[in-house]
């Protein structure tokens, strides 16, 4: 591992925007028993490149009406797709994962354009990953009876109709991690996905559609806040996941309260990344750098807090601004961009807030300073901050964006203490090169997923999901079945 | 010489280790329901406030890092100890189980039986949940990657109001199996038999504040189990309008809830021991690590 280049000369890289074209409709329909329809409701939404706030397409925004006919018809379908021979439903599975693979470019490039990430990350992780979590489950769907062993030794049972809404910030990657595992088991899916961004989730309708995917097993109905609370109020939904925010997961349990309905609950995170001073430091702060950088710092995981052991923080902290300042920040669709743009001009007033809270308690900032930012678009420098007390806002609520707290501990006790000291518990990142110390650590803090020397790794065989307020339910590999079954 | 009368024994709760009075000072007799006696009192159980509620969370946090430290292999021994504890017992549980007079002998007796068998399997659970429900995660990259079942924290059980110990028994011991404390909330009508169990606890050696036992109103106190923050999950056997309560709980602080019907056939089946019994009190943990030289 070489230690970043100082950039006191600088390095320009000419611009290597990513040429692959992609056809976006002027418009799109709700994709409800197979097809695409017009909604009931006549209504829809603009959906924009959050680079550039360019127009991209117009998307139909369903109300209850259009809700009930894709629950119709997710019911109608059920019948039959958890009848139907375990290998049949897998090959359709295997064969979603097979398109996604072969239009993965296109699929990138549309997320990148929607999403404002950079290409680098939706072709190299969003897509792929999507992908393989299709490809994973579909080899689980006769094997159910032994993931999942039943006391008379039939196989499980499905749940039934799942209503599933994702949000904005891994759109096609939420979709797959939602769909995959429900199919699986035999459910069937109405899927909302976030307003900001349903192109990726529509494309994949478009692919349901190439693999003939029988009509009604999965319906994607688009629509804002409203759509998924008809959705969630549904009474002939059997079961809800959503991923989102806490506080609309609370909304949701009050609704599900009293009700039939299962509920499986992917919420915020206010993640610590520890690094003790005997850990490999360079290695240390590139996971840094994709535990809170990494779009945007909009990930529910993101490593938002750094508690540095002190005796090494100097160092660490030199280097950060360093390796900050090489960062580069610019048009998501260039391959050698690092940091793209942020989703949402509400999302980029919300962390910009954060910011303003951070230096009013008297945190220090530090930034890139050089950074020149498209004029248009929601953009907002990477940023850490010192000085930042356990009771400051930065340090306690989830900001979503790309903005790290930094604080320093003395002892592996109260590292622990202050990692722990959360109501969220989703992930950690823990950096030393004792192997025994790692694992002590791990066993010690209260969260779902634990990265040691490493941040951000996901695979469809790995469970993810949270403890405490974080949610609870998992998504992925053995443990992530049984959200959808009975 | 006169003949000798029984001590009409008060049946005091469990909590932190002490079996204290109910801080309100309230008593609820165990009422006779076959009438055979006249409907007098059968025996004195407290009725625990909110406070008492309050007191057994506090104390059920405070043990239950340690407990769920302790390996499996002594979780499972101080379960199994419970059921010989039990077994020894055996006439007496299954004169609490009928002493309200709602079931004949020979039924109080399969309960009992079945009761004692079931802390045994469970005893059996404590270090293999692990292996059959975590595993290693064959991910696509160079790490070691695994899945652990950790202790949720504290749990509240609500016990059923019929099958007062083998559905009390059922709803408590995946959570101590796991590593999580539990406060018990015995069945009102028929409290005796979770209050024996109480009693063995501490000759089990389950370390004082894991295992915490009240009895009272399951109206008064379900509300106040769902409003408190501290509480991680509930295990409930509950009527419609109380499940409802407890799942608005999970807006408070996302609390886990496993609702058993009322109509649940406790008696029957392995199906009470599957892994599925843990969901709600245990955490999958994914821990990564990278290999590489």
């Amino acid at each position: 591992m070489t230690t970043p280049a100082t950039p006191t000369t600088s390095w320009e890289y000419a611009p290597a925007p990513e040429s692959t074209k992609v056809e976006i409709k002027s418009q799109y329909g709700l994709f409800i028993d197979g097809t695409f329809r017009e909604p009931r409701s006549g209504r829809s939404i603009a959906t924009i490149n959050p680079a550039n706030e360019a127009h991209l397409s117009q998307i139909s925004e369903a109300d209850a009406a259009d809700v009930n006919l894709a629950v119709v018809a997710a019911r109608r379908a059920l019948k039959s797709w958890r009848r139907a021979p375990a290998l049949e439903r897998a090959k359709y599975l295997y064969r979603i994962a097979r398109r996604i693979q072969e239009r993965a470019r296109e699929l990138a490039v549309l997320e990148t354009m929607d999403n404002g990430k950079p290409i680098r990350e939706s072709r190299d992780e969003d897509i792929p990953l999507a992908a393989a979590h299709f490809f994973h489950h579909a080899g689980w769907c006769d094997k159910l009876r032994w993931a999942s062993p039943t006391a008379d030794g039939s196989a499980p049972e499905p749940i039934g109709v799942c209503g599933q809404i994702i949000p904005w910030n891994f759109p096609l990657l939420m979709a797959a991690w939602k769909i995959a595992p429900a199919l699986a088991c035999g459910n069937t899916v109405v899927l909302k996905p976030a307003e900001t961004t349903s192109l990726t989730a529509l494309r994949l309708a478009e692919i349901l559609q190439e693999v003939d995917l029988p009509p009604g097993v999965v319906n994607i109905i688009t629509g804002a806040g409203e759509t998924g609370r008809d959705l969630v109020a549904h009474d002939d939904v059997d079961k809800i996941a959503f991923t989102g925010s806490t506080d609309v997961g609370r909304a949701i349990a009050s609704v599900t309260a009293g009700t039939k309905k299962r509920l499986t609950l992917e919420l915020g995170g206010k993640s610590p990344n520890i690094i003790f001073a005997d850990a490999a430091i360079d290695q240390a702060v590139e996971g840094v750098v994709s535990a809170i950088w990494v779009n945007q710092g909009q990930v529910c995981c993101a490593g938002s807090r750094l508690l540095v052991e002190e005796s090494i923080a100097d160092e660490v902290i030199e280097k950060l601004r360093l390796r900050m300042r090489s960062l580069r920040v610019g048009d998501p669709l260039d391959k050698n961009t690092d940091v793209g743009a942020i989703n949402s001009r509400s999302q980029l007033e919300r962390i910009e807030g954060y910011i303003r809270d951070g230096i009013a308690e008297g945190a220090q900032r530090h930034e890139v300073s050089n950074a020149t930012l498209p004029a248009k678009g929601f953009w907002c420098n990477p940023c850490f901050f010192t000085g930042v007390q356990p009771a400051h806002k930065i340090a306690r609520e989830e900001i979503f964006g790309p903005v790290l707290a930094v604080m320093t501990f003395r002892t592996p006790d109260e590292a622990v203490a202050r990692a722990n000291n959360t109501m969220y518990g989703l992930s950690a990142g823990i950096w030393t090169s004792r192997g025994s110390k790692a694992y002590e650590i791990a066993r010690q803090i209260k969260a779902g997923v634990i990265w040691c020397n490493t941040f951000n790794q996901f695979d469809a065989a790995a469970p993810f999901g949270g403890y405490r307020e974080s949610g609870f339910g998992r998504e992925g590999g053995r443990s992530g079945l049984s959200a959808y079954l009975a | 010489m006169a003949e000798r009368s029984d001590i009409t024994k008060t049946w005091k709760l469990f909590i932190g280790g002490s079996f204290p009075r109910s801080e309100s000072g309230r008593v609820a007799p165990v009422v006779d329901h076959s009438n055979r006696l006249g409907g007098k009192a059968l025996a004195y159980a407290a009725q625990a406030s909110r406070k008492d509620l309050r007191d057994a969370v506090e104390a059920a946090r405070a043990a239950q890092e340690k407990w769920a430290a302790s390996s499996g292999y002594l979780r499972g021994q101080i379960i199994y100890r419970l059921a010989e504890l039990l077994d020894g017992r055996r006439d007496e549980l299954v004169a609490a189980v009928r002493m309200s007079g709602r079931v004949g002998r020979g039924k109080a007796r399969t309960e009992v039986e079945i009761a004692i068998d079931r802390t045994l399997s469970f005893a059996g659970w404590c270090d293999k949940l692990d292996s059959v429900v975590g595993g290693r995660n064959a991910v696509a990259g160079p790490f070691h990657c695994f899945s652990q079942i950790e202790a949720t924290g504290v749990v509240a059980v609500i016990a059923p109001e019929d099958f007062p110990l083998v559905g009390f028994l059922t709803l408590a011991l995946p959570a101590l199996a796991c590593g999580c404390s539990v406060v018990a909330v015995a069945s009102s009508i028929e409290p005796v038999p979770a209050l024996i169990v109480a009693e063995c606890a501490p000759s089990a050696d389950i370390p004082a504040g894991v295992f915490n036992v009240l009895t009272g109103l399951t109206s008064e106190l379900a509300p106040a189990i769902a409003a408190h923050r501290d509480i991680d999950a509930v295990v409930a056997c509950v009527q419609p309008e109380t499940a409802k309560l407890l799942q608005l709980g999970v807006s408070e602080n996302l609390k886990r809830v496993r609702l058993v019907s009322t109509d649940a056939k406790f008696l029957d089946g392995a199906a009470w021991t599957s892994p599925n019994a843990f969901q709600a009190v245990t955490e999958v943990k994914t821990v990564w690590h990278t290999i590489g030289v």
